[in-house]
């Protein structure tokens, strides 16, 4: 007979997988109440040093281009398709749906990473543009990424929960701290193997597991974050998070549509550049 | 003799070099246990708020780049004066610590803002490598003097330091000593990232104090390591046991590498846990940073409001 070898679901920080720095974790159970795993319960430092991972990778991630952004997007996509059989897996332990809804769930999610992926390289050329001046310039409008973008998942759907919020974030070339839903974790942390395997830079994405009640305070009072999407969380935290946030005027958006370019443009700063003509 | 203030040696290279051979060797699993143990404090809440205060007075702010400007210099004084503009209740810096040529600007600078209190120190005998002749060191040294440094900040000769010419090491920073006199704060610079041994940082360290140093400093924060916690805990009982041989305190600066607010307060641990609280001074402790002020002013703004900082509140440089 052989024991089975159980993953330990863990945090991705900078493009590690550290536990939490508290040592902490929490069970989750199926909806029979079987044993399915211990993922890390992440505390306000593993938020912390997710931020700073988050902060150093926005240069890099935000002068890539929008073409090579948009090609490891895509790459993404690929990863998840040949992991399909984790994914639906995970999905059936937790969501305790069928075998044939879980793997829809995996197929839309991939085809929603490739939707964003497409996105990326054309973001500046439907939403910018040249303006009609009167003077001697030309005058430009460029949307550019905002910097470091906090996602709530939310806990409805595992994997697709995940991607509605994280695809439209990086696709732009923001730096994103993701924390995962709290019933449905696994599927976030099977992510970050994505990730990590896609040429995503370290530290363009960063995702903690644990309470988001817990979390949720200090990512919204959290000077460097400059951005937060928060569809996943609950309805009644609006306020107060939306509070936390005006200290250094933070984007705040809840959104209803999967995929929609809203949803990217929310998190990008539109710059305008004069520049003389005839020099 | 009494011309050290102490009969440790007699002036003679023998009996420099029997004094340096005859030091007891450093336990290097004994130094980096006890660094890394030591390195495990919890220092929180009130502790923590006065621990960053006392660090942010002991910065030693420097630049030392190819491609410092005066106006660099210039603003990097004003943030030595007021570190955070939006809170008077932030120390001022320890000094600020730049190339020779940078000296005068930098003194008058502080001067016409207020800054009178705030020394300025200069690196010098040709730093970093210190490959230059005596003459040239000399001149050098005399040239921040005149141009305002009240602290001198010198590199040792490594190379014969590392082939057993110890005298040779001793008559320069005797000299250099002698030409400092009254008017300048002597820090000598061992580059203990080039010293290979913790046996060689104590025996360096203690040439250094025989030969007349107010401040033992790591490193020129050229070299890689640097201000390692086991390096500094070796300099510290150096200067400790050196206090007990002769009653004279002689201060320490680590630079190099210490870049973040625990990184810091490691070092005041290190420095309270060796020499005692009465080396949590300024006048005995500096640490030689850049960033570090930063991280530091973060830190600070963490513990006052509740909420993480950003690096978009503290200046670039």
């Amino acid at each position: 007979m052989r024991i089975d070898v159980m993953k330990t679901y863990k945090l991705y920080i900078g493009g590690a997988f550290p536990r939490s720095e508290s040592g902490r974790s929490y069970e989750l159970k199926d909806k029979k109440g079987n044993f399915i795993a211990n993922p890390a319960l992440a505390s306000r430092k593993d938020l912390r040093d997710a931020v700073v991972a988050a902060k150093s990778a926005f240069s890099g991630w935000s002068y890539a281009t929008a073409y090579n952004r948009g090609q490891i997007l895509y790459r993404m996509a690929e990863m998840l398709e040949g992991r399909t059989e984790q994914f639906v897996a995970e999905i059936k332990a937790l969501e305790g749906v069928t075998d044939s809804v879980a793997r829809k769930q995996v197929q839309d999610s991939i085809d929603l990473w490739v939707w964003y992926a497409g996105w990326s390289d054309k973001i500046s050329t439907t939403s910018g543009g040249t303006n009609p001046i009167a003077g001697p310039y030309y005058n430009f409008t460029i949307p550019e990424p905002l910097g470091v973008v906090g996602v709530i998942a939310d806990e409805k759907e595992s994997l697709l929960g995940l991607t509605r919020g994280l695809a439209p974030v990086i696709a732009s070339g923001n730096t994103a701290v993701l924390i995962a839903s709290e019933k449905l974790p696994l599927s976030a942390i099977s992510l970050a193997e994505v990730i990590a395997t896609s040429d995503l830079p370290s530290g363009v994405v960063n995702i903690l597991t644990g309470s988001k009640s817990e979390l949720i305070p200090w990512l919204a009072s959290h000077m460097e974050v400059d951005g937060i999407d928060i569809s996943g969380a609950d309805k009644k935290l609006d306020g107060e998070i939306k509070k936390a946030g005006t200290e250094n005027l933070k984007r705040i958006y809840r959104f209803e549509k999967d995929a929609s370019l809203k949803r990217i443009l929310s998190f990008m700063e539109y710059k305008t550049v004069w520049h003389p003509i005839g020099i | 003799m009494s011309e050290f203030g102490h009969k440790l040696i007699d002036g003679s290279e023998s009996s420099l070099k029997s004094f340096l051979d005859n030091l007891p060797g450093v336990d290097k699993v004994g130094a980096e246990g006890r660094a890394a143990m030591l390195g495990t404090r919890s220092i929180k809440t009130t502790s923590k708020a006065r621990a960053i205060d006392l660090a942010i007075s002991m910065v030693d702010l420097t630049t030392l780049e190819g491609a410092d400007t005066p106006g660099k210099v210039r603003s990097l004084c004003a943030k030595a004066l007021r570190p955070d503009p939006t809170d008077s209740t932030v120390p001022h810096v320890g000094a600020i610590c730049v190339y020779n040529d940078m000296v005068k600007v930098a003194r008058d600078y502080l001067d016409s803002i207020g800054g009178q209190s705030i020394p300025v120190a200069a690196v010098s005998t040709a730093f970093p490598s210190g490959r230059a002749s005596m003459e040239v060191k000399l001149r050098d040294t005399q040239d921040a003097i005149e141009s305002g440094a009240s602290e001198i900040d010198m590199v040792i000769d490594r190379g014969a330091f590392l082939s057993g010419k110890f005298g040779s090491v001793f008559d320069e920073i005797k000299e250099i000593k002698a030409l400092c006199g009254e008017k300048a704060h002597l820090k000598v610079i061992l580059e203990t990232g080039e010293l290979a041994t913790y046996d060689n940082v104590r025996k360096a360290s203690y040439l250094a104090m025989l030969a007349g140093a107010d401040f033992i400093k790591t490193s020129t924060g050229k070299v890689s390591p640097a201000a390692t916690p086991p390096v500094v805990l070796v300099m510290l009982e150096a200067v400790r046991d050196f206090f007990a041989l002769t009653g004279k305190k002689i201060g320490v600066k680590p630079a190099g590498g210490i870049r973040t607010t625990k990184d810091a307060i490691k070092q005041l641990v290190l420095v309270n846990e060796t020499t005692g609280p009465e080396w949590l001074t300024p006048k005995l402790f500096r640490i030689g940073a850049s960033a570090l002020l930063n991280d530091l002013l973060m830190q600070r703004m963490k513990l006052s409001n509740g909420r993480y900082s950003s690096a978009n509140y503290v200046t670039v440089d």
